[in-house]
Parts: C-alpha cells; sequence; structure tokens
C-alpha cells in the first residue's frame, strides 16, 4: 500500500510526459485525478493505521512494510533495502503530504505557462516527499531526500516570480551542502553497524565509530537543521519562498520543512541518543534563538508573502524546542507542529497567493479594506492567522501549548523566549491581517472579485476543517503521534 | 593457467586482435576505394570483437584466475573481459555518432582505422600482466589517439593534436623511467615477479618503491587526466574533433583506471603490503586535488567541451576515492570503481551525443546557444538533462549510485583519513551541482535565441536513448552491474 502511494504521483507524472502539449486542461485532470487517487491512499493508510492503534493489539513498530533487498553486497558492507513502512510518527505526515498535494494540484488550477511540465514536478515532488516519510533505510531516504531537489528547482525557477533563479540556486545549493554532511554520517554510521537498516540502528544505536559520535551528529543534524530551517541557516527560506509560485509554497512550508523536523526525530535523535542529550541545551538556544529572531524579523515584513515565510521560521523554532526537551510530551508537542504548521502555513500561503491574484502586489502598504471586495478570503486568512497565533480550538493551540508544557521544566529560559514569540506572533498576524482587510475600503481595488473557483473554495474548506477538526478534537492526531513518539522518547531517555 | 601453443596463445588475446584486423581491413579497403564503406567494416570489426569477448566469457575460459600467454605477459580474465566490453561498446557508440564528422573529412579510412587500433590497445591494455606489454599498449593507443586528436583540418585541431603529443610524450618518458626503476629495484618485468620483490618487504627499497609508483602514477595520470597531470585535457578536449573527444574522456580513462587497478594488483601486491598505505596516500591526494581542481575551473567555463574537460578531471578525481579505497583495503573499492567506470561511461557518452548533434545543427558549443535547447529539441534536452543530474549525482540515476559505491568503499575501509576525503568529495558535489545544473537551466528555462528546430540523426537518437535506459536503468536496478563489476574485481583480489 506505501508502494502504491509512491507510484500513483509518479503514474501521474508519466502518464503527463505522454500528453499532448496543448491539452491544458485534460493535463489539470490528470494531475487532479491523480494526486485525489494518491490523497484517498495516504486517508486510508492513516485511518487504517489509527483502527490498528485502537485496536487490542496496539502499535508494535511499523505497519504495512514493503521490503526487498535493492543492492546485495552483504559481505562486502554494501546492502541497501527498499524498507518502506509507517508508525505513528510518520502516519499524520503521509497524510498530510496526500493533502497538501491535492490542495498544491487544485490551487494551480489557473497555471497557464507549461502546464503539463508543471504538474509533472508537482507529482514528482509528491513521490519524493513521501518517500522520505516512509523510508526505513538510511541510503533510501537520502535517495528521496535528494530526489525531491529538482523539482523544487524547476518548480521555483521556471514559475517563480521576482528572483525565482537566484531563489532556486540559493535553496539547492544550501540543501545539497546540507545532505553532503548528512551522506558523510550516514556512511559511516552504515558501517558502524554494518547495516544501513533504520530499525537496525534504533534498536542497537553504534557506540563507536571512526569518526567521533559527536561529530556525526551534527554531520547529520546539519542537512535537517537546513531543511528545519533554523538560524543561522534559515536564509533560502524566505528567498525560495518569496519567489516560488503559491503551490510550492504550500507544499514547501507544509511537507517540506516538515522533513527535516522528522528526520531529526527518525534519525538523529534514537540513533545517536547520547550525543543528542548531550546537545539538548545547544538545540534549545537554536530554538529560542530562531523563534524570537524569526518573529522580530517577521514584524518588519512588508512583504505579504516574505511575512508568512519569516514566520515560519519562527515556527519551526517550536519544533525544535519540542526536540530539545527530549521528553515524550514536547517531542509530541513537535510533531504535532509539524503536521498543524503543515496546515496553518500552508493555508495561509493559499490565502497570501489567492489575494495576489487578485490585487497583483503583495505590498502590504498598498492594501487596504480589502474584507469588502472578499469577505470569504478575508474570514479564511483571519482563521488561518488566529490558528497560527495559537488561539484555542484551532489546531496550532494544542500542538504549542504541548510544547511548552515539555520543555518548560527541561528549558525553562528558552521556554519564556519562546512564550514570548508568540505574543509577537499574535503582533505580526493581527496587525498584518488588521492592514490588508481591515480599514476603509480603497478605489483602487474597487473592482476585485471574492474567492469564486470551485478549486480554490474546495482547497480552502479542507484545510479549514482539518485545522478546525484537530483544534476541537486533537485526539485524532495526539493518539498516533504519542504512539511513534514513545519509543524514540525511552531509547533517549535511556542514554 | 598458462597456455601454450601458437594458436591458443593467440586465442588469449582474440578481441584485440580481431580490432586490429579489422583496422588493417580497413586501410586496405580505403586504398583500394576511396568510397569503401568503412564505416560499416568498423562496426564489423568491433562486433566481431564483442563476440569474441562473449564467447570467451560463454565457455569460461576467463573464470577462475583466468589464461596466461605469452610467458605470462598476457592475461586473459573476468576483469580484462569487463573492460573489453565496456570499451568496444564505447568504440561502437563513438564509430556511429561521427559519422557526420567522418563525412566530411578525406581522411575517414585513417580515422576509423586509427580508432580501432586505439581500441584494440586498450583493451590489450586491460590485459597486460608485464610492464613492456603495458609500455607497448599504452603507446599503441595514444598515438593513434594524438592522430586523431589533430585529424579535424583547422588550427585548433592540430594544436590538440600537437599538444596531446608532446605532453603523452613527456607523460610516457616519466612512465618509462618508474618502469626503468621497478625492473632495477626488483629484477623482474612481470607483474607476478614485481609482487613476489615486494611481498618480501624489504624495508631497505620502500623509498626507491614509493619513487618507481609516483613516477608510474605521474605517467599514468596523464591517460585519466587526473589533476595535478591534466594540462593538456581542456585544450585538447576543446580543439579535437568531438567524436574524438568523446573517446578520449570516456574510453581513455576507463582504460587508465583498468591499468591503475592492475598494477596495484597484479604488480604492487594489492592491499596490505608494507608500501600500499603510501598509495592509498597517493591516491588519496591525488583524488581531493583533483575534484576540487577540476569543479572549481568547471564553474569558469563557457565552452561546453571545456567544460566537460574540467568535468571529467573532476570525475577521475571521484573514481581515485575509490582507487584510495582499494589501497585501503576495501573489498568494495575495485568493483565501486568498475561500477563507477561504467555508470560514467553510458554517462558521459550521452552528453557527449548530445554536444555532437547540437554542434553538427548549430555550429556552437558556446554554453549560451544551449539556451532553450528543450524548445528546440526535447529529445535530445531531456537526456542531456539526465547525463548532467548523473553527472551530479542525482537520483535516481547511476551516476548517484557510483558516487555512493565508491564513498561507501571509502567509508567502509574505517580510515579516518579516507573519511576526511569523502567529505571533500561530497562538499565537491555541491560545487559541481552549481555548473551542471546551471547548465540543465538553461537548457530547460531560457528563451532560445533562435527558435529552429534541432534535430539529430536517427542514430544518434537511438544511441541516446540507449545511454539515457542505461543511466536510468542501473540507477534503478544496479543489481545485474554491481554483480559483475563484483566479479571482474574478484580476480585482482584473490591474486
Amino acid at each position: 500500500m506505501l508502494t502504491l502511494f509512491l507510484l500513483l504521483p509518479l503514474g501521474g507524472a508519466a502518464m503527463l510526459a505522454v500528453t499532448p502539449n496543448e491539452r491544458k486542461e485534460e493535463a489539470r485532470w490528470i494531475a487532479l485525478v491523480f494526486s485525489s487517487l494518491a490523497f484517498a491512499v495516504s486517508a486510508v493508510i492513516f485511518v487504517r493505521f489509527m483502527l490498528e492503534l485502537n485496536s487490542d493489539a496496539g502499535v508494535e513498530g511499523y505497519l504495512f512494510i514493503d521490503r526487498f533487498a535493492w543492492i546485495n553486497a552483504r559481505d562486502a558492507g554494501f546492502d541497501v533495502q527498499y524498507f518502506l513502512g509507517v508508525d505513528g510518527l510518520s502516519a499524520p505526515m503521509v497524510l498530510l503530504t496526500g493533502l497538501l498535494s491535492l490542495v498544491a494540484v487544485l490551487i494551480s488550477w489557473r497555471i497557464e505557462l507549461r502546464v503539463r511540465e508543471y504538474f509533472i514536478w508537482l507529482l514528482v515532488l509528491e513521490t519524493a516527499v513521501a518517500g522520505v516519510f516512509m523510508s526505513l533505510d538510511l541510503i533510501q531516504f537520502f535517495l528521496f531526500w535528494e530526489l525531491e531537489l529538482l523539482p523544487m528547482y524547476m518548480l521555483i525557477s521556471i514559475w517563480g516570480s521576482g528572483r525565482k533563479e537566484y531563489s532556486a540556486m540559493k535553496f539547492l545549493l544550501f540543501t545539497i551542502a546540507g545532505s553532503a554532511f548528512m551522506l558523510l554520517a550516514f556512511l559511516v554510521l552504515g558501517l558502524s553497524a554494518d547495516s544501513f537498516d533504520i530499525e537496525v540502528l534504533t534498536a542497537n544505536p553504534p557506540a563507536e565509530t571512526i569518526v567521533p559520535l559527536s561529530l556525526l551528529f551534527w554531520g547529520v543534524m546539519a542537512a535537517f537543521l537546513v531543511k528545519l530551517p533554523v538560524f543561522p541557516v534559515h536564509t533560502w527560506l524566505p528567498d525560495a519562498h518569496t519567489d516560488a509560485p503559491t503551490a510550492v509554497s504550500v507544499l514547501l512550508a507544509g511537507v517540506l520543512l516538515k522533513m527535516g523536523g522528522y528526520g531529526i526525530l527518525r534519525i538523529a535523535l534514537p540513533v545517536l541518543p547520547g550525543e543528542a542529550r548531550d546537545f539538548r541545551y545547544v538545540l534549545a538556544a537554536i530554538a529560542a534563538v530562531s523563534v524570537v529572531y524569526g518573529a522580530v524579523l517577521t514584524l518588519r515584513q512588508t512583504d505579504l508573502k516574505r511575512l508568512v515565510a519569516y514566520s515560519s521560521v519562527s515556527h519551526m523554532g517550536y519544533v525544535l524546542l519540542g526536540v530539545a526537551t527530549m521528553g515524550a510530551v514536547g517531542m509530541s508537542g513537535a510533531a504535532l507542529q509539524m503536521f498543524t504548521h503543515g496546515t496553518i502555513t500552508g493555508l495561509l500561503f493559499i490565502m497570501v497567493g489567492l489575494v495576489y491574484d487578485r490585487t497583483h502586489t503583495r505590498e502590504i502598504p498598498e492594501m487596504s479594506g480589502l474584507m469588502h471586495r472578499m469577505p470569504v478570503i478575508g474570514a479564511v486568512m483571519l482563521i488561518a492567522g488566529l490558528a497560527s497565533l495559537g488561539l484555542p480550538a484551532l489546531s496550532g493551540f494544542v500542538a504549542e501549548v504541548t510544547i511548552f508544557l515539555g520543555a518548560i521544566a527541561e528549558h525553562p529560559a528558552a521556554t519564556i523566549a519562546a512564550v514570548f514569540g508568540v505574543v509577537l506572533a499574535a503582533g505580526y498576524i493581527l496587525w498584518a491581517v488588521e492592514r490588508v482587510f481591515m480599514g476603509p475600503p480603497s478605489d483602487r481595488w474597487a473592482h476585485l472579485d471574492d474567492a469564486t473557483g470551485w478549486w480554490e473554495r474546495l482547497a480552502m474548506g479542507g484545510m479549514v476543517l482539518s485545522i478546525v477538526a484537530v483544534g476541537i478534537f486533537p485526539r485524532i492526531l495526539t493518539d498516533a503521534v504519542e504512539s511513534g513518539i514513545a519509543p524514540i522518547a525511552a531509547i533517549v531517555g535511556a542514554a | 593457467m598458462p597456455v601454450s601453443g601458437a594458436w591458443d596463445q593467440l586465442h588469449t588475446v582474440g578481441p584485440a586482435a580481431a580490432l586490429f584486423a579489422g583496422a588493417g581491413v580497413v586501410l586496405t579497403a580505403d586504398l583500394i576505394d576511396r568510397r569503401a564503406p568503412v564505416r560499416v567494416l568498423t562496426l564489423l570489426a568491433l562486433a566481431a570483437g564483442a563476440l569474441y569477448t562473449l564467447w570467451h566469457a560463454l565457455t569460461g575460459s576467463a573464470s577462475g584466475p583466468g589464461l596466461e600467454a605469452f610467458e605470462g605477459a598476457v592475461v586473459l580474465d573476468r576483469f580484462a573481459l569487463y573492460f573489453a566490453f565496456l570499451l568496444i561498446a564505447v568504440t561502437a557508440a563513438v564509430t556511429v555518432v561521427a559519422a557526420e564528422f567522418t563525412s566530411r573529412i578525406e581522411q575517414s579510412g585513417e580515422f576509423h582505422s586509427l580508432l580501432l587500433i586505439s581500441a584494440g590497445a586498450m583493451v590489450l591494455l586491460a590485459q597486460a600482466n608485464d610492464l613492456i606489454i603495458l609500455f607497448v599498449a599504452l603507446e599503441t593507443t595514444s598515438i593513434a589517439q594524438f592522430v586523431l586528436a589533430g585529424i579535424g583540418r583547422d588550427d585548433r585541431s592540430s594544436e590538440a593534436g600537437l599538444k596531446y603529443l608532446l605532453t603523452g610524450a613527456v607523460s610516457a618518458a616519466v612512465l618509462l623511467y618508474g618502469f626503468a626503476l621497478l625492473w632495477g629495484i626488483s629484477g623482474a618485468t612481470s607483474f607476478d615477479g614485481i609482487a613476489a620483490f615486494v611481498g618480501q618487504g624489504d624495508e631497505g627499497t620502500q623509498l626507491a618503491l614509493i619513487f618507481a609508483f609516483v613516477l608510474v602514477t605521474a605517467g599514468l595520470g596523464f591517460k585519466l587526466a587526473i589533476a595535478p597531470f591534466q594540462a593538456w585535457a581542456p585544450d585538447v578536449y576543446q580543439g579535437a574533433p568531438t567524436p574524438v573527444t568523446t573517446f578520449l574522456s570516456v574510453a581513455s580513462k576507463a582504460a587508465g583506471f583498468a591499468i591503475v587497478l592492475r598494477v596495484f594488483y597484479a604488480g604492487f601486491g594489492g592491499a596490505g603490503t608494507f608500501i600500499s598505505d603510501d598509495w592509498a596516500a597517493l591516491f588519496a591526494v591525488l583524488a581531493g586535488v583533483s575534484m576540487t581542481f577540476g569543479n572549481i575551473a568547471a564553474m569558469l567555463q563557457t565552452d561546453v567541451k571545456r567544460l566537460l574537460a574540467y568535468s571529467s578531471i573532476a570525475q577521475a578525481g571521484n573514481i581515485a576515492v575509490g582507487v584510495a579505497a582499494v589501497a585501503a583495503g576495501s573489498t568494495l573499492g575495485p568493483s565501486g570503481v568498475l561500477f563507477f567506470l561504467a555508470a560514467y561511461a553510458a554517462t558521459n557518452l550521452g552528453a557527449f551525443i548530445v554536444v555532437i548533434a547540437v554542434s553538427e545543427r548549430i555550429g556552437s558549443d558556446q554554453l549560451g546557444d544551449y539556451a532553450g535547447l528543450l524548445k528546440r529539441s526535447p529529445l535530445l534536452s531531456v537526456i542531456l538533462v539526465l547525463c548532467l543530474l548523473s553527472l551530479t549525482g542525482i537520483p535516481p540515476t547511476a551516476g548517484f549510485l557510483a558516487k555512493l559505491y565508491v564513498f561507501n568503499a571509502a567509508i567502509q575501509t574505517g580510515e579516518t583519513r579516507l573519511v576526511w576525503l569523502v567529505g571533500v568529495a561530497v562538499l565537491n558535489t555541491a560545487i559541481a551541482a552549481f555548473y551542471y545544473l546551471r547548465w540543465a537551466r538553461l537548457v530547460v528555462l531560457d528563451e532560445p535565441s533562435d527558435a529552429s528546430p534541432v534535430r539529430a540523426t536517427i542514430s544518434a537518437r537511438v544511441l541516446l536513448a540507449v545511454a539515457a535506459a542505461v543511466v536510468l536503468l542501473f540507477g534503478l536496478v544496479p543489481a545485474p552491474l554491481i554483480s559483475a563489476a563484483q566479479r571482474a574485481a574478484e580476480v585482482l583480489q584473490s591474486s
């Protein structure tokens, strides 16, 4: 079933590749059908996982395993598997990938430039990200990690705006430089355990390798921290976000950043638990700086999209803070935050995109009183904004509170700084919404329409639903996440 | 197993002999009638050589330690067969893509016979088990290549031929000096004799042996185009007719690494001798210098042939990581080098076929003229981008696995200094990504200055499809090539 989830978008891409260039409408529908199917499969994976979890037997280890030997040179120490599986940590991520990819296709309905190629890259990107979340072999994980580069590069540099080529190259070089160290660390880990199997490595974390373990830890973290991203390696993110097309921003904020947090929880912590514990204060400090620095920068932005982009840096700081607690509560909060930030910021980027489609500007000072012209967009933007600043009954609140609860005992100073970040978040979100949507209606925007396209409403509706649902009834996520975090917390706690 | 009897001995060098005989036939036919179908004759000769090789492979005459002929000066083993297949396939591809070039020049007969002679000598080179045979085969292939490089009737080509000849002559002298030294110390010219001497581990001879293999490496480094023996490569690659450049960058490099492995294993007794550490250090330094220099220089190029020249210098560095791993005792090293060479051959062939097709149509090798190639020829563009990805080492291509393979081999030795080397190598990947993907970006993104379609010949298109299929196939299903490479490498490690 997991393989099916990987192959469906690829199948769509293959079908698009043989579709004639002129048939734009057909290309859109092919992409929609395949991404809907993929979303359906991801939903089935998630629901079946929840059923297993709530059954009497519960869930032990990974479910829905697909596994075979891919490179088999066992005696020579080069043994790579095709090994997919999901647990409570990855199942929500798989669902998120399916959901946001579908949403990304929907909000790309009006793309007119090289439509066919656009959807090919979008679908390949979905496969790559899904592969990262389901891989249980280090080399396979790395393969999907790298596979994501090319579609992103193309999507930003062809369909982006502004300094798109510069931004795309910056994204690419940051990621490759980070993953270079990760590959090196993976190979050393593979040597020490005589296996690239994440399950094996997690069960027996290496005690000694040819490289000091602390170097190894930072090698792995290099890739994840760049991806997350945190201060000071976050500079690629605002550029990439600002210049990317809306759908790509949604995927970037929604799932690609999560690859960083997921990688830390899946690989860095359980495989190198001792080092993770040793460096937890460093991680917490980085997290606190990211939260506050990101929030302060966000306050100063006048470009609506850049504002949301910088808020991501701040919000990803919470994820790292949760991770840095090394405790079950904090890490569960981090995993929850990954999911909720995915939907909330995804929605924010959609709204920014819809506003931009109509006004053709992202400069906040130029806009005013848009609520009069587009009440639906304004209302949804407000919901997303309130969720983003952590209003109770919306999903962001659940995640942030869990993180703070987990972190306050371990890292009091960093937690206080991070809570201050929430105050700043309320400031920048509400201020932005006020400047853009409230105030007197301006003549300049008198001709604008509200969101009327079915694809726009469908995308918005789905996202709002997921935000409200998780906010009111967090158990649909927390149970899964806690079951996934428990073994990791046990390993790190024992180290 | 030694063989005696004239025919049995000839039988062991059958594939090379078939190519040499073909060269004679081509030259004679060309003398009799200048319109003789020399290309067809060349392909027939190559087919005969391939069939002969296949026969050796099927009858198992090369299994185990293989056959020894001419007093042990020549061996026929799986290692030699692997290279025979690789070299013959590359030569056949070069023959086909050179069609348009050779129909323009008067010396078509000479071109084809020289190509066959050079290829035959390289096949023999992979079989050499004695310093004298090695030198004779090396010079035969080199002299044929000097003429080939100068065969285009323009100034650049003549300059390329002369430069290649002069540097080749110097490096041959250095090589001979090394051989003389080796013979002086050990009293043997056969690899077995030298290995027996090295095996005695006489500390008093260590310095002289190091000096000898430094000279030998310098002499062979010319063939490998590895820094700091690369100075000829950019000018010759740029000036020589592109089909010849293809031949040099693919076949010549493969043959060079074949002989490096053979000399090291058969001649210096493999890993674990008292000088293998020095050999490992030497190649580690060459690898680091070559990839860093090659990549940095490649970033600055505007001519695609020069760019590919520097890229091939960088790739030689990557392969040398595998050689350093070999010397440090990695069991994965030799097969890693063989895998890399095959993957590199398919990838670079693909890239060069595109360059040939483009320069035949638009008469330019300038990077800028590749702008918007996607609109002018989708097929050439897609395959070029695929090959560039493979050269960068991005999945799912053969180039990704090749790099992974040799880097893993280096890590598997458990030597800290090789971990550092791989660290340098993975960072180099980021530099390489910059210029390879900049080229890919030009092809896909930019607007063409001239939108006229670029059509490749049918045969070039077929070859491109084959090369692309190989690049993808070995990227996705590497097991067959890995097992072939491992079986070919077995004979080295057991000797």
